[in-house]
């Protein structure tokens, strides 16, 4: 009996009949802090968007701890792409958070005090409580970034599905961030983020996914993260420490 | 000096504001009413479009409604209200599907999709009055600006034995609050995906459902609304209460109440100015509402300069 968090089999996901990511097997196991690491237009994004059916799957198969995405759908959290929306849009801090709680309610169920209590304390959590009352505009790429861990802890899924957490975010934010997906995982649940930053995609993460439209390896991050996978992750022409080496020339 | 006054209308505060509520008060309570519900719906609904930034569709379907309305005359034969708005509704309905479909089946992109669709649906149309013209019982000023005061002229029917009102101020009541109680009802998918198509996606609450209901619903408030404001002016309706409520709140729950306000005030000194200057209703409520937004704006300005300024 195969109930892992997430289980995919030949996942194939293609915009105008163009693959962009093709044939992918994994099986995710539980509490485990899992990068998905590739280079731009690998599919990284794409991946996490057809295992929750935002993007329409081509082929293969999605399963979420044993059962199709539609039926333990309350039981997967997900963070989009701080990009993906409109941050003027007229909402503050915390009807941001309490958007976690709509899951489970149903399409036309009403918010109850503990829903408020549930984004009240995600919201302590990510050190934004006292800015649950600012417009969502007035506040920095990385207590945005917070907001929507808070929202996604709101959930209070098992699975959790992270689109870019740590891009445009300060230090401190990030180490914030890291800090609270490690708690999440020491409480046995399982976390995908996609990433990409090499340097610290190897501290940060248990197990690694290194996607170029194809999956090129799935494991333990010591295991996965050598030069020659990555070499075959990011393209023959670029080498990771060639990339190092222009950044230093450059800089000179 | 005295150029400017010939340009000027007398005014005369007996004329424009007393007598409307006494001595005519039968006939101007209706054309008030008939103000306040079209821009309140417009409103309520179009704070969703502008926040959705899709304020332009209601643009396209007001335009595309004239070849459902010659076409469901021709086949009815008749002016009855529910032919009309049928094909009225169908025209809309086609709108917004033929924009979808151009856009997802060729690299064309969504505005010049809706440029292609509506000029067409409306040139389809003013070929088919040329075309039956004499049949077509249509008046081109009524199509672009609308008629508010053409309620006064209809027979008043009974309303559940209550009081007797105009058939089509009845109707337009019940499409605003259609629109209200749709609107509460299903206000967090609503919230949601506009703001998080993507989150609300994963939730199980299907964004492209949400999107083609709200398009229908803008049809069926854009059509009800069509005889009264025109093809025009339902677009100041349609944007204008909501970006000056947007102006003044940043609460999507407050912006809401004050469009209804918004309309409320500009029903009332619309209608007013209508009746100094002699001009079109509609018109005049536009104006109004163009008025509130620039204050609106203005008080924003003031407000970020003051709040700014202590900072310092």
């Amino acid at each position: 009996m195969s109930n892992f968090p997430l289980e995919a089999h030949d996942l194939t996901v293609a915009y105008d009949r163009r693959p962009v990511i093709y044939g992918v097997d994994v099986q995710v196991p539980e509490g485990k802090l899992i990068g998905i690491l590739g280079p731009n237009g690998a599919g990284k994004s794409t991946l996490i968007k057809a295992v929750m059916g935002i993007v329409p799957k081509s082929g293969g198969w999605v399963k979420v701890f044993g059962k199709p995405f539609e039926r333990n759908a309350a039981r997967v959290g997900y963070v989009p792409q701080r990009e993906s929306v409109d941050w003027d849009f007229p909402v503050n801090v915390m009807d941001v958070v309490l958007m976690g709680r709509y899951g489970k309610l149903g399409l036309t169920g009403r918010l109850s005090s503990s829903d408020r209590d549930a984004a009240a304390d995600a919201l302590e959590k990510v050190g934004m409580l006292p800015f649950a009352k600012r417009q969502i505009s007035n506040l920095s790429g990385g207590q945005q970034q917070r907001v929507f861990l808070a929202r996604a802890l709101a959930q209070e899924s098992d699975l959790y599905l992270m689109d870019e957490p740590f891009v445009g975010v300060d230090a401190a934010t990030e180490a914030a961030i890291i800090e609270l997906l490690r708690e999440l995982k020491s409480r046995g649940k399982t976390i995908l983020a996609v990433h990409h930053d090499l340097p610290t995609a190897q501290t940060y993460f248990d197990m690694l996914l290194l996607l170029n439209m194809r999956l090129v390896a799935f494991g333990p991050t010591e295991e996965v993260f050598t030069q020659e996978l990555l070499q075959k992750t990011y393209g023959g022409r670029l080498t990771i420490l060639a990339e190092v080496a222009d950044q230093r020339v450059q800089r000179k | 000096m005295e150029f400017w006054k010939q340009l000027i209308p007398p005014f005369d505060f007996q004329q424009v504001f007393v007598e409307p509520w006494t001595e005519y008060l039968d006939s101007f309570l209706w054309i008030f009413a008939m103000g306040f519900l079209v821009t309140a719906a417009c409103g309520f609904l179009g704070t969703f479009i502008v926040w959705r930034r899709m304020a332009l569709v209601g643009d396209a379907i007001s335009h595309s409604v004239l070849p459902g309305i010659v076409i469901a005359f021709l086949v009815s034969q008749s002016r009855d209200t529910l032919p009309m708005f049928l094909g009225a509704l169908g025209a809309g309905v086609l709108t917004t599907v033929l924009i979808e479909l151009i856009h997802q089946k060729s690299r064309i992109k969504t505005d010049a999709a809706l440029g292609i669709v509506f000029t067409t649906l409306f040139a389809f149309g003013v070929v088919l009055v040329s075309l039956y013209g004499e049949n077509v019982d249509l008046d081109v000023d009524c199509v672009l600006y609308g008629e508010l005061e053409h309620v006064i002229f209809e027979t008043p029917v009974a309303f559940l034995g209550l009081f007797e009102a105009p058939n089509s101020v009845l109707r337009m009541g019940a499409v605003t609050l259609a629109v209200m109680v749709l609107v509460a009802v299903f206000y967090r998918p609503l919230l949601l995906s506009s703001f998080d198509p993507g989150l609300a996606r994963s939730m199980g609450v299907s964004p492209a459902v949400i999107h083609h209901a709200l398009m229908a619903l803008l049809a069926v408030v854009v059509v009800s609304a069509f005889e009264a404001v025109g093809a025009v002016l339902v677009i100041a309706m349609l944007i204008f209460p909501a970006t000056t409520a947007s102006l003044l709140s940043d609460r999507l729950p407050v912006i809401l109440g004050l469009t209804l306000l918004i309309a409320l005030l500009s029903a009332f000194l619309g209608l007013h100015l209508a009746l100094w200057l002699d001009a079109s209703t509609a018109a005049s409520i536009s104006v109004v509402i163009f008025g509130m937004f620039l204050a609106a704006w203005a008080s924003r300005c003031v407000t970020r300069v003051a709040r700014e300024g202590f900072r310092r």
